[in-house]
């Protein structure tokens, strides 16, 4: 392949899709280059899902900026994307004075960030609102603006709209070199061929300083700060809490919260644990890790259904060397844009982030925006949320959203079938699951998975030992052997 | 197909089911219903291909598929009895109304005179027992790897290391064995195993396999798919003992750690559970909390014996026909069922006493013990006492308290079972 | 060799009765533990001639599934089991078939045929 853009932006997570979303609106040619069958396969898809309200970055800081206005955006795009966002607002709770101080600290801060709404409340009005919260609370800090989301939903309705404009998105694409001659940038090269651009988006994570290394630029380093999550049943604690539960923060970051999901879910985490830079991809999860998450959620919120987890799993944090987001054109390569450095409140401050770099692109281009951009993208069809008089309808019209697949979660083949075909559709078991919740409960796919991977077989013209579960070689079956050792 | 009257709905075409089905016709009902969500009746036994069942039921040892196969061609040619296959049950409500849907005829509301709920089981996940370490393609649960390899004709791998000694996990070594595959161990968390004692013989002892008890996993390797495990030895609280760590090279690891019964509809309906067994609570005509209600097998508490299942489903079946007919008799008083010394669970939980009943218990163990006493008596009248030479919480105990002994005595029964004095 | 006890578990049922087992020159001469005379044949059979039920799968053409569940007819000599099964892999038939029907006649020359556990009607 050797292919011509615009601007090649490297990185599927929530910061690269939202750029693509941004860059999408332009008369320009941008493509995403990811490298696993999916997209958000690395911290996008294993974080809190908070969308902050801006008072924990420093005054001043990219990041506060970001966060802020990322947080407005969010507001705005969340009907025009069918975003999964619940804006629940957040508690930042006190255990005793000297925390109550670090709140007043925050709130401060976050009326200079320019958060609005902030107020500190006393524990018994804390535990009015939410009755399961510790009775040695002493005080929280509200943010009315604060929410959570489905971050792989919103990471994939970003992509999908910019597909539906003309953008690119090319999967199982690794990005193996860049060629950068007389100090700028010329092309992108990838083990699927080529691609010739005087743009790259660096938006790769935790190894966007790898990234930035390939183009000649190495003034900064990612170090990877793992983060450990306990998923419960949906069921064993219904409404545990309804906002997100911080503890008071520490150096160390925002500390492990009690949160629900979009989905209804409680979970609790993330730990915070420094790792070499040689195992940026463990995301392992550990006895201690999952002990001290336990632990310290009990503290804010006593009665977690320890018993009732469904699922553990960890991400890790991008954490820059500068201590900020780095953002912005390379003082070294031109034509190489930085969006490093994206730990928390990287989430929130994407739409923003992308609007910041799209429009110094744009400008040094004279790019002009598309007259035909089309806002949104398909609508996804869920069964379980339908009228019996819709659910009707959706049948007659397609038999196989009268096929339950999914039975924990009432998930149908022709959801299923919908989220393979459609403009960014699944690829893998894993794929299937993060956009229709087939195998997200409490039998966690021992149902549906033997199903899900024959629809994928059939929908995608592949054999059943080419599906995979998620990453690019996880290829879930084999084939049985005759006796003479050959296919059977 | 819409808000159509039946006797009896029964939610689910497995062996309970299915038995539930027949037993119900005997009885004389004439408008009975199944829906089963897989492709064809079975439930379970579709892929139990091995052998072993059937030596009480059908007085011949039959493979799982040769049980439900028998249990099918009681009922497929009764017009009585109608099987609607790819149909998911959504709902029942309090007032019996299903509502269900299917490819063919899209939602669908039916309503019922009795229901009878024969939902089956689940297999407990890797989340819920927190297994460390990444999450790799190559980790299934047991019965769904033994889904694709009996059904549908793939591997889950080559080297297998399994964990958990139940039933299905032992089933599974010997079948992956005989597919070629190598099975490096199986570990079992417990000082004992938890599978029948012929499965030990003709799975894990005829194959050679190692078999580690009082040993857990405490991570699981590699990060596109398996590429090893860690076993460690735990102590008398089941914790891993630091120091005691080996790894086990494979490419799959499948985990038979426990059966859940499936009670979402029960919950959702408002059903009382019990805490121990996960189903609901029944009396001994297996009718639950809300009158007209039924429930049978695996749903109720989960079964080693798919002949029990059967048995308690002919149960449910014979009684909801009876009381959709109108024929149920009343009953003097109830009384409670209560476990006590090592029984950990004993269904029914309560009794009501009606006229001339044998009342047919079952029951599961605490631990492993050689020579009890099983006694069942109410208040201090003795019912029932029988030596045992051998109880294991992996093998259900049955009991038949004769009607004379029922009758006449109204105060709560005690199940229990002791190690006998030597 | 003198007398030797061994002990053995019974796998014709799910009792699993524990069988002391003495031998006597290699011959077995009592067996107690055995709750039903089966237990008793086992111990013997076991000692000399140990046997096992073989059950696997068999592609079927044309079925409602894509595998037909088969079973040995009688027991087999335990040590050519695995060759059995491997021998089993290659074998297809063609849907319908009834349970009880052989699949495949006098497997390695042992003189057991192999039947399909159930019925499969054609694929609809």
């Amino acid at each position: 392949m050797t292919k011509q853009a615009d601007v090649v932006v490297i990185g599927g997570g929530i910061t690269g899709t939202a750029v693509l979303h941004e860059l999408a609106k332009y008369n320009l040619r941008a493509i995403l280059v990811e490298q696993e069958p999916e997209l958000a396969a690395g911290t996008t898809k294993a974080n809190s899902a908070v969308l902050h309200a801006g008072f924990d970055a420093p005054e001043g800081s990219i990041k506060a900026r970001m966060n802020v206005e990322g947080n407005k955006l969010y507001h705005d795009l969340k009907d025009e994307l069918d975003l999964q966002i619940r804006w629940s607002g957040s508690f930042v709770v006190a255990m005793d004075d000297e925390q109550m101080a670090v709140l007043r600290d925050l709130l401060k801060r976050g009326q200079d960030n320019g958060v609005p709404g902030l107020e500190i409340w006393d524990g018994d009005a804390v535990r009015k609102s939410e009755p399961n919260v510790s009775k040695d609370i002493k005080g929280a800090l509200w943010a009315p603006t604060a929410g959570i989301c489905w971050p792989f939903g919103l990471a994939l309705a970003f992509a999908e709209n910019a597909v539906v404009n003309g953008a690119e998105i090319l999967r199982e694409c690794t990005v193996t070199d860049i060629i950068v001659e007389q100090g700028a940038v010329k092309s992108v090269e990838t083990d699927q061929g080529s691609i010739e651009t005087k743009y790259v988006i660096n938006a790769a994570g935790i190894h966007a300083d790898e990234i930035s290394h390939l183009a000649g630029d190495n003034s900064f380093a990612i170090h990877p700060r793992k983060g450990e999550y306990i998923l419960f049943d949906k069921t064993a604690q219904k409404n545990l809490v309804y906002s997100p539960i911080f503890p008071t923060p520490t150096k160390m970051g925002k500390g492990i919260l009690v949160c629900a999901t979009t989905h209804g879910n409680v979970f609790v985490g993330p730990n915070a644990q420094d790792m070499n830079d040689d195992e940026k991809d463990n995301t392992a999860v550990t006895i201690s890790g999952m002990d001290e998450t336990l632990e310290k959620a009990r503290r804010l919120v006593p009665n977690i259904p320890v018993g009732a987890a469904i699922t553990e799993f960890a991400g890790v944090r991008a954490v820059s060397s500068t201590g900020d987001f780095i953002l912005g054109p390379s003082k070294i390569t031109k034509g190489l844009i930085q969006a490093a450095g994206i730990q928390s409140p990287g989430l929130t401050s994407a739409p923003a982030i992308a609007k910041y770099l799209t429009d110094a692109i744009v400008r040094e281009m004279g790019a002009v925006k598309k007259s035909d951009y089309k806002k949104g993208r398909p609508a996804q069809p869920c069964f379980r949320m339908l009228t019996n008089a819709d659910q009707r309808a959706l049948i007659a019209k397609d038999s196989r959203y009268g096929r339950v697949i999914c039975r924990c979660e009432t998930v149908t083949e022709g959801e299923i079938v919908d989220a393979i075909h459609r403009p960014v559709g699944a690829r893998t078991v894993d794929g299937v699951k993060r956009r229709t919740r087939a195998g997200m409960g409490r039998c966690q796919g021992g149902f549906c998975g033997p199903r899900v991977i024959q629809i994928l077989s059939r929908e995608l013209h592949i054999p059943i030992t080419k599906v995979r579960k998620e990453m690019k070689k996880s290829y879930m079956f084999y084939d049985k052997e005759t006796q003479s050792g050959g296919k059977a | 197909m819409d808000e159509q009257w039946y006797d009896i709905i029964i939610v689910g075409g497995g062996p309970a089911g299915l038995s539930a089905a027949y037993s119900a016709w005997m009885q004389g009902a004439k408008k009975i219903l199944v829906l089963e969500r897989d492709r064809e009746v079975g439930g379970i036994l579709q892929q139990c291909i091995h052998n072993g069942f059937g030596l009480h039921h059908f007085k011949e040892e039959l493979t799982g598929p040769g049980y439900a196969q028998r249990c099918y061609d009681l009922v497929k040619d009764k017009k009585e009895i109608e099987i609607l296959v790819d149909t998911m049950v959504l709902n029942i409500n309090n007032d019996k109304i299903v509502t269900a849907v299917s490819p063919k005829y899209g939602l669908i509301k039916i309503q019922g005179k009795t229901v009878i709920l024969t939902m089956g089981c689940r297999e407990r996940t890797r989340g819920a027992i927190r297994i460390p370490g990444y999450r790799p393609a190559g980790v299934f649960t047991a019965g769904a790897a033994q889904r694709m390899v009996n059904m549908e004709g793939y591997l889950p791998g080559k080297k297998i290391v399994i964990l958990g000694s139940g039933d299905i996990g032992l089933i599974m070594a010997r079948r992956m064995s005989l597919e070629g595959c190598k099975v490096q161990a199986v570990l079992e968390i417990c000082p004992f195993s938890n599978g029948l004692t012929r499965n030990m013989v003709q799975c894990v002892y005829d194959y050679d396999i190692p078999l580690y008890l009082s040993h857990t996993i405490t991570a699981i390797h590699g990060k596109d798919r398996v590429t090893g495990i860690t076993a460690a030895k735990v102590d008398e609280h089941m914790k891993p003992i630091s120091g005691t760590e080996f790894e086990i090279d494979c490419d799959t690891l499948l985990l038979s750690v426990g059966l859940i019964p499936e009670n979402e509809l029960s919950r959702e309906l408002g059903l009382t559970m019990h805490p121990l067994t996960n189903g609901p609570i029944v009396d001994q005509h297996r009718e639950t909390s809300i009158e007209g209600v039924f429930a049978a097998g695996n749903v109720v508490h989960v079964h080693d014996l798919v002949d029990f299942v059967s048995e308690e489903a002919e149960i449910a079946g014979k009684y909801a026909a009876l009381k959709a007919m109108g024929k149920m008799e009343g009953n003097v008083t109830d009384v409670r069922v209560e476990a006590i010394d090592e029984v950990r669970t004993c269904v029914p939980q309560h009794i009501r006493i009606g006229k001339g009943e044998t009342i047919r218990l079952f029951m599961r163990v605490r631990k492993p013990m050689k020579r009890v006493r099983l006694t069942v008596k109410s208040g201090v009248n003795m019912l029932f006492s029988k030596v045992l030479p051998i109880a294991k919480p992996s093998e259900m105990i049955a009991a038949d308290i004769p009607a004379a002994k029922v009758n006449g005595h109204y105060t709560d029964w005690t199940v229990s079972v002791k190690e006998e004095e030597a | 060799m003198g007398i030797e006890m061994k002990q053995l578990n019974c796998i014709n049922c799910p009792l699993g009765c524990l069988l002391m087992v003495e031998l006597t020159d290699g011959k077995v001469t009592k067996v107690t533990g055995n709750t039903c005379p089966r237990g008793e044949s086992y111990a013997y059979q076991e000692m000399t001639d140990p046997q096992r039920m073989l059950t696997s799968t068999i592609h079927i053409e044309g079925g409602a599934l894509p595998l037909l569940p088969v079973v040995s007819q009688k027991t087999l000599p335990k040590d050519r089991i695995l060759d059995c099964a491997a021998a089993l892999r290659g074998i297809t038939v063609t849907a319908p078939v009834k349970a009880g029907d052989v699949v495949v006649t006098n497997i390695l020359g042992l003189g057991i045929d192999i039947l399909a556990s159930r019925d499969m009607d054609k694929r609809q």
